[in-house]
């Protein structure tokens, strides 16, 4: 694979000192590969917020490096710091938005402080403002807009310096169900349009399934298990990882009574239809456990984790059905419980 | 009627005059100290975009000494000093010096609450942009913090014009000082009543004239 755009090495991060302090991140190593959707999903206090300030060095770390886009963060001068932020865009919970400036001007601010003469920067903003799907609203205040659009407009403008990588601090946890969905869904179009780099934190694991490539668990300041989506959704190892996954308390033995299975979509019809047509065509219903894929053009790409009903027969049938689909490459997930 | 403004009408215009010209003269010099001092505070501040903890309460304390002598003090400490400056201890002239002076650290105290109402996110959202201290300043605490500040403002002024009328007791002019004359010495009840009426007025259009900036500005509000 290509050289990660962020790479952390052994980052610790403490609040305080002597009896009162406060270890918040321990000895967290990760790299994170250029174009993907990395998540990073933790209970509260984990210390998601903290390790992803590290990666704008909002936060100083205490100890290790962030190397982000091949430079080491913490070696950086003030003013190295500064042109380096330009290319890591940040949104945050609470969107942060400019409440004096309309969107349009929010857009503009990050252009604004680079020096880029104001008609480049309103042709640019309105550019986003479109991408965003918010092109009638360039003239709207903050406070006229609902919390969904201002999240877009943060995006807007956060992609503004066309930064190779997106740091979302819990960007969905303030919407909506809906609204999330709808921004999640910007943000997985953003990736694939654009080849930003997004670096998601949430403490949902629904947002993860969505969108993300790849997940670090993270637990007490320190990193859980990290790996593909699909493969901690199948098997998760850590104690963390089977609560966020199974958080009704599914014991994972209990789940791996019925076969699982991994597909893999190579450009065929989407999976929607697949295990729509797997209902109606065979009567079996089979349980979606992980899905790493995406549309490209209508065609499908990427991976999906599926549970097989607990009758045999029934999980034969879903077998043969979809192994005798096109473009669709089917294999046994092993037990390891 | 038309007697009493025959004899003492320029004496009251000539004194709204120089009130105004102090109040004026005063709050912009004030504020070229005071808005930076306020600046500086919120800044240096624990926590600031420019942590330097022995700044902030250096300047801390200077604001707080200064806002501690009471105007009509100051005005006599700084006599030798407002010569010195303006070239003349009395007069409108000489009362701005001292106005200023003892305005500035409220001033300051007010532009850093102001300042400090500004939501921390949206500094630290300029912050991961690559913004500098003094483009947050600029462009982030002053603009997002203008209600606040123009509300500010008003109330700096009306403390201003307060104080020129102390000031008008020690031979400041304007409409204290006319009020001490025909009110006080000289017992003219009219003229005493007329600089307060104007001194009220005053106040009045100051405050609504700075509510209705501060509420048009304010694009918070729908
Ligand atoms: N500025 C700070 N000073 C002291 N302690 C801090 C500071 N910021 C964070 N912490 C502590 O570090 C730990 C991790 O906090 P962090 O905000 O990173 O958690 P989080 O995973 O983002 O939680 P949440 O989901 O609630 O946002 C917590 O114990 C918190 O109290
Ligand atoms: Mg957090």
């Amino acid at each position: 694979m290509a050289e990660p755009i962020i790479q952390i090495r052994d980052l610790t991060k403490t609040f305080g000192q002597g009896a009162d302090a406060v270890h918040a991140l321990e000895h967290i190593s990760l790299n994170i590969q250029k174009g993907e959707i990395f998540g990073i999903i933790g209970l509260s206090g984990a210390g998601k917020s903290t390790l992803v300030r590290c990666m704008n060095l909002l936060e100083r770390p205490t100890a290790g490096s962030v190397v982000v886009d091949g430079q080491e963060l913490t070696q950086l001068t003030d003013r190295q710091l500064r042109k380096a932020r330009q290319s890591i865009g940040m949104i945050f919970q609470g969107f942060n938005l400019l409440m004096q400036r309309t969107a349009l001007d929010n857009i503009c601010f990050p252009l604004e402080l680079t020096g880029v003469p104001k008609a480049q920067a309103r042709k640019k903003a309105r550019e986003l403002l479109e991408v965003v799907g918010l092109g009638d609203r360039e003239n709207a205040y903050p406070a006229q807009m609902s919390g969904g659009q201002k999240q877009r407009i943060a995006i807007a403008r956060a992609l503004a310096t066309d930064p190779k990588v997106l740091l979302c601090d819990e960007a969905t946890s303030a919407l909506d169900p809906t609204t999330t969905l709808s921004i999640l869904e910007l943000l997985k179009d953003l990736n694939q349009k654009l080849g930003v780099t997004v670096v998601i934190i949430t403490h949902e694991m629904k947002v993860v399934e969505r969108i993300c490539h790849r997940v670090a668990i993270l637990s007490g300041g320190v990193v859980a298990e990290q790996g593909e989506v699909a493969e901690i959704f199948a098997n998760p190892q850590s104690e963390i990882g089977r609560q966020l996954v199974y958080p009704g308390g599914v014991k994972l033995e209990a789940l791996r009574e019925s076969r699982v299975i991994r597909i893999a979509f190579n450009g065929g019809s989407s999976y929607e239809p697949l295990i729509a047509s797997l209902a109606i065509d065979c009567g079996v219903k089979v349980n979606i456990l992980g899905a790493d894929t995406r549309n490209i053009d209508g065609k499908a790409f990427g991976t999906m984790l599926l549970g097989l009903p607990q009758d045999p027969a029934e999980a034969a049938k879903a077998v043969n059905y979809i192994q005798s689909q096109p473009n669709v490459t089917m294999e046994e997930v092993p037990d390891h419980g | 009627m038309a007697e009493f403004w025959n004899e003492y009408g320029g004496l009251i215009l000539e004194g709204l005059r120089d009130t105004t010209i102090m109040v004026v003269a005063s709050t912009i010099f004030a504020y070229i100290i005071g808005l930076p001092l306020g600046v500086l505070l919120i800044v240096t501040r624990p926590g600031g975009i420019w942590e330097r903890p022995w700044c902030n309460r250096i300047v801390g304390w200077i604001i707080n000494i200064g806002r501690s002598i009471p105007f009509i003090i100051l005005m006599i400490l700084l006599l030798d000093f407002t010569k010195f400056l303006v070239g003349t201890k009395i007069g409108v002239r000489g009362a701005i010096p001292p106005l200023v002076i003892s305005a500035a650290p409220f001033i300051a105290r007010m532009v850093e609450s102001s300042l400090s109402e500004v939501d921390g996110g949206v500094v630290e959202a300029a912050q991961s942009m690559g913004a500098s201290i003094w483009q947050i300043v600029r462009k982030v605490y002053l603009p997002e913090a203008r209600p606040s500040l123009i509300l500010g403002a008003s109330i700096s002024i009306v403390t201003i014009i307060a104080y020129t009328t102390i000031a008008g007791t020690v031979g400041a002019g304007g409409l204290g000082d006319l009020a001490v004359r025909y009110g006080y010495v000289r017992s003219v009840p009219p003229v005493l009543l007329t600089t307060v009426l104007l001194i009220i007025v005053m106040v009045q259009v100051v405050q609504s004239l700075f509510s209705w900036l501060s509420r048009k500005l304010d694009k918070r509000l729908r």
